[in-house]
């Protein structure tokens, strides 16, 4: 990529007065310089995604002064995408992000160029998209996108400039075929939906996104500039509540199927159905946080990893019980941290009155696997186990 | 003696929380054994049903990927530190 930049495109850009102005703190370093603010402005980077890894990107390579920078996303801003996402403000909320992004983009540096795509990125966009850009940043939670993401990156030659995040915890790499391994080399299948919980499930430490972001953003500028040694063949994990930084040694593989000695794969494939997924059956919400008795029973059954939450008093709980774990309903409030939102949980009570107003609290605070027992423990009871007291 | 086998956030909840577990061992396999079967629930994360470490979970011998060592059979000193490592997702809830 550096040969692109290498080949004289600097003498076909000019910085003008202002510009030569807003970049003087990198203009005095060797490692950028003129020549170095030059290429920066000559260069193009994709982000996909503009959540919250996407949003330090966006600011930071604006306003250092990247040309071209476009945005693959096709959602709206939430409220509860504040809390990470800073690319976009309260008065955005209901606005799709791409809007925002621009209109933000374009108050830090109106010199940058947006391409906004409102859009999935899919097998059949995706080579089209990437093909523009100099450097592709992965800023996508989910399976299927990533490894679209790096599958296109490889057949296209780019760099792709890797970011994850989870909780209090992050990783970071820089997957350049052409140099070293790719994301497949390190992750040749995705997990089984399901297994890994996603960030909407489990839950991110705010500012996490921005350190994780910002470290993809500066090895996203080395990459343009053609300078340090870019996280090529690197994993960096970052803790958060340790506040320590660990790395990781990443070989190519050379059993790779994308980017290896003999690769079976040439195309861009069907993602959703490379990660298992199969799109969701028609239901409305409230049948799909029901649960019936004889499909816990299946469930337990299957050693399936299921949390119980029982929220009776201590004194129903006596009387009869299915190991759950009990938090009464007016305790759930204030104690709401001991429970695990990664996990799945069904609730339970007498008849599945307080059970369903604690689904409903749970999932109005973010709780996406949760489901109510249908009829309570008297079903149960009823139902599944005779010996079972009722009352 | 004994060898540090990180635990990473998305599975502690499979190890009473703790982010680090002290085992001893000779070979990373025998410390992944030991592993699971203190940590029970650990074990379907870690293993596939034929026996063989998931495809998206990978284990480290200080900053070496054992697949590049000795796999499972990598030999490990009391002052390695062991790290799991699985594919997590973040960042964008879908694209």
């Amino acid at each position: 990529m550096t040969k692109v930049h290498d080949t004289g495109i600097q003498e076909q850009v000019q910085l003008s007065r202002d510009e030569i102005r807003r970049y003087g703190r990198h203009l005095i370093m060797p490692e950028v310089g003129l020549e170095g603010q030059k290429k920066l402005k000559a260069s193009s980077v994709l982000l996909v995604g503009a959540g919250g890894l996407g949003s330090p990107l966006a600011l930071y390579l604006s306003a250092a002064g990247v040309g071209r920078i476009g945005i693959v996303d096709f959602d709206v801003v939430d409220q509860s995408n504040l809390q990470r996402q800073v690319l976009h403000g309260t008065e955005s909320v209901g606005k799709p992000k791409l809007q925002s992004a621009t209109e933000r983009i374009a108050s830090i540096n109106p010199f940058v160029k947006v391409e906004p795509y409102e859009t999935h990125l899919t097998s059949e966009n995706a080579l089209q998209i990437l093909m523009n850009y100099d450097v592709v940043v992965d800023g996508t939670d989910n399976f299927p996108t990533r490894y679209l993401v790096n599958d296109a990156c490889v057949l296209l030659h780019k760099p792709n400039v890797y970011g994850s995040i989870f909780r209090f915890d992050g990783q970071v790499s820089v997957f350049d075929a052409e140099r070293g391994p790719c994301y497949r080399c390190l992750y040749s299948e995705p997990p089984p939906p399901g297994l890994v919980p996603s960030c909407a499930e489990g839950g991110v430490l705010g500012v996490l996104p921005g350190i994780i972001g910002t470290l993809q953003a500066s090895e996203t500028i080395k990459l343009l500039l053609g300078i340090g040694e870019p996280l090529i063949g690197r994993l960096v994990l970052f803790d958060a509540l340790k506040t320590e930084f660990r790395e990781l040694k990443l070989r190519k593989n050379p059993d790779c199927p994308i980017c290896g000695k003999n690769p079976t794969i040439h195309e861009l494939i069907d993602y959703e159905a490379f990660c298992g997924i199969t799109p969701p059956l028609p239901t409305d919400g409230r049948q799909s946080r029901e649960i019936t008795v004889e499909e816990l029973k299946q469930r337990l059954d299957q050693q399936a990893d299921i949390v119980i939450l029982d929220v009776r008093e201590p004194h129903e709980y006596q009387i009869a019980n299915l190991g759950g774990y009990l938090i009464p309903l007016n305790d759930l409030p204030k104690r709401v941290n001991e429970l695990d939102s990664s996990k799945e949980i069904v609730v339970l009570c007498a008849s599945g009155v307080r059970s369903a107003r604690a689904v409903n609290f749970l999932v109005d605070i973010g709780f996406a696997k949760v489901k109510n027992l249908v009829g309570g423990i008297n079903e149960w009871a009823e139902k599944i186990d005779s010996s079972m007291a009722s009352y | 003696m004994a060898v540090k086998v990180m635990i990473p956030t998305p599975l502690r909840v499979y190890t009473d929380k703790k982010d680090a577990v002290l085992l001893d061992g000779t070979t990373v396999g025998e410390l992944l054994q030991k592993l699971t079967s203190q940590h029970e629930q650990l074990r379907k994360h870690l293993y596939a049903e034929n026996g063989t470490l998931r495809n998206f979970v990978n284990v480290y011998v200080n900053n070496n990927d054992i697949r590049y060592l000795n796999e499972e059979k990598t030999p490990v000193r009391d002052s390695d530190v062991v790290s799991i490592v699985p594919s997590i997702a973040g960042g964008r809830e879908v694209v």
